[in-house]
């Protein structure tokens, strides 16, 4: 059973649909004791790090967050969900996270006045190393991106996919352990994405 | 490198597919749910829904076909049509869907789209605008005025002005859907496309006017859209969005490939 962590992200729907659609048992919760003993996590994302910190502290899921990805069950972040399980976010001045993964999320900076931030559509990934929930989906495939910030990990072995914006090489998949975070929609990523969703539900956290 | 968007729309009225010329003469098209599980399979980046008939009804969007379409799909869609409160863009979001369309409402009230930004994140609040070509340059520097309620009332806005504003308001996208150009399938207003995408510093979607792939070509390499409407030259069964795409790969313009 996945359990799909309710902190009134936007993509919450969207991420329970596409495992439903691929018959994927999921329970939404917030919580913080059944987070804590679940045994394979999926932390949606969408919007900004201020309120979403805010609400996880006000519903005591750091700490559960933090003791499950201890224990090392599998653990997926999708798009902001990725970005405050770094140390910290730039966002607002600066916002302590949840700290699974060393890092920091930073905001895009370009000097050319035609690149728009967000990014918003489809970027292709490239791994820097296999890896079971990129099981069967070919390399550079292109998922869809929606977001202001970037992942930057502190750990360059945490640095699990890469991607091309504006001329800029940013982390777009983070990996430790039983730890994996994508910047992009998985959910709303077409069958690449449901493929990515397949594989994570299978996979025992090892890698 | 981010490739660029082809975004089939789908304009509803009582849970058909409808299309008309300049929202006249609509025709009868199709199932929306059926229609856009098959632009997913063909390879579509995106889709846009508007009931079409909401706003003129006084009536809120019918959440019952967002939520089947996002049961359906599983790729962005935004929804636009009758949404005049923060209440209706949360029915939406629910749903399942990513982004929500406000248009003649925004006009009339643009602290939707500032409210809409602060509650669920500039991504989801898109601008759609309907300008029509103005030969007042005094009242419109950019040779464009917004018209809205289905082009019918004119609004005495600036296209690039309101633009900008919607920007700074917290809108995260903006779809140009030119009247001149609507319908007709003579091609995008690359003018007024160009003006608007590099005017503002969030993706410009271009709407209205494309009828061959050679349209969506010119519409990314001379206008600098993020991305491009398409409704009759598909909806007639004329086009396939695999030709399209391989019409912009053959350009040498970024797209997606579907595996």
């Amino acid at each position: 059973m996945i359990t799909l962590v309710d902190y009134k992200a936007g993509n919450l729907t969207s991420v329970r649909l596409a495992f439903e659609h691929l018959g994927v048992p999921v329970r939404i919760t917030d919580d913080p004791a059944v987070v804590r003993d679940s045994d394979r996590i999926v932390f949606p994302g969408v919007g900004a790090a201020a309120s979403a910190m805010e609400t996880l502290r006000a519903g005591s899921l750091v700490e559960s967050l933090r003791a499950a990805a201890a224990r090392g069950v599998p653990f997926l972040g999708i798009c902001l969900g990725t970005q405050i399980i770094l140390e910290s976010s730039e966002e607002d001045g600066g916002v302590p996270c949840v700290g699974l993964i060393r890092g920091s999320a930073r905001r895009f900076q370009f000097d050319d006045p035609r690149i728009k931030v967000p990014q918003m559509g489809w970027n292709a990934v490239s791994l820097r190393r296999p890896h079971p929930v990129f099981e069967g989906i070919p390399d550079a495939s292109e998922f869809y991106f929606v977001h202001s910030y970037y992942p930057d990990p502190a750990e360059p072995g945490d640095r699990l996919g890469d991607t091309e914006y504006g001329g800029f090489t940013f982390a777009s998949v983070l990996g430790r352990g039983n730890v994996v975070a994508t910047q992009f929609h998985p959910e709303k990523s077409g069958r690449v994405g449901l493929q990515l969703l397949t594989n994570f539900a299978r996979w025992d956290g090892s890698c | 490198m981010l490739t660029k968007r082809i975004i089939p729309c789908l304009d509803i009225k009582n849970r058909r597919v409808t299309k008309g010329v300049k929202f006249q003469n609509n025709v009868d098209l199709g199932d929306p749910v059926a229609m856009a599980a098959g632009y997913c399979a063909d390879g579509c980046d995106e889709l846009v829904f508007y009931d079409i008939t909401a706003s003129a009804e006084r009536r809120p969007i019918d959440i019952g076909m967002v939520s089947e379409v996002a049961k359906a799909i599983h790729i962005p869609f935004a929804v636009g049509g009758g949404i005049s409160t923060i209440q209706d863009m949360s029915r939406v979001l629910l749903a399942g869907a990513e982004k929500i369309s406000v248009n003649s409402l925004a006009v009339l009230k643009p602290s939707l789209i500032a409210e809409g930004a602060r509650a669920f994140g500039r991504q989801c609040i898109v601008l759609g605008m309907d300008p029509v070509r103005a030969e007042d340059r005094v009242r419109f520097p950019s040779g464009y005025e917004v018209t809205i309620r289905g082009f019918r009332e004119r609004t005495g806005l600036d296209a690039l002005a309101w633009a900008r504003q919607a920007e700074d308001l917290g809108a995260g996208e903006i779809v140009v859907n030119s009247v001149d150009a609507d319908g007709t399938r003579q091609g995008f207003e690359l003018a007024l496309t160009k003006l608007i995408a590099e005017g503002v510093h969030i993706p410009v979607v271009a709407s209205g006017g494309a009828g061959r792939p050679s349209h969506v070509v010119d519409v990314f390499r001379e206008a600098h859209a993020d991305a491009a409407i398409v409704a009759g030259m598909i909806h007639t069964g004329e086009y396939k969005i695999q030709t399209i795409k391989a019409a912009l790969a053959d350009a040498g313009i970024p797209v997606r490939r579907v595996w």
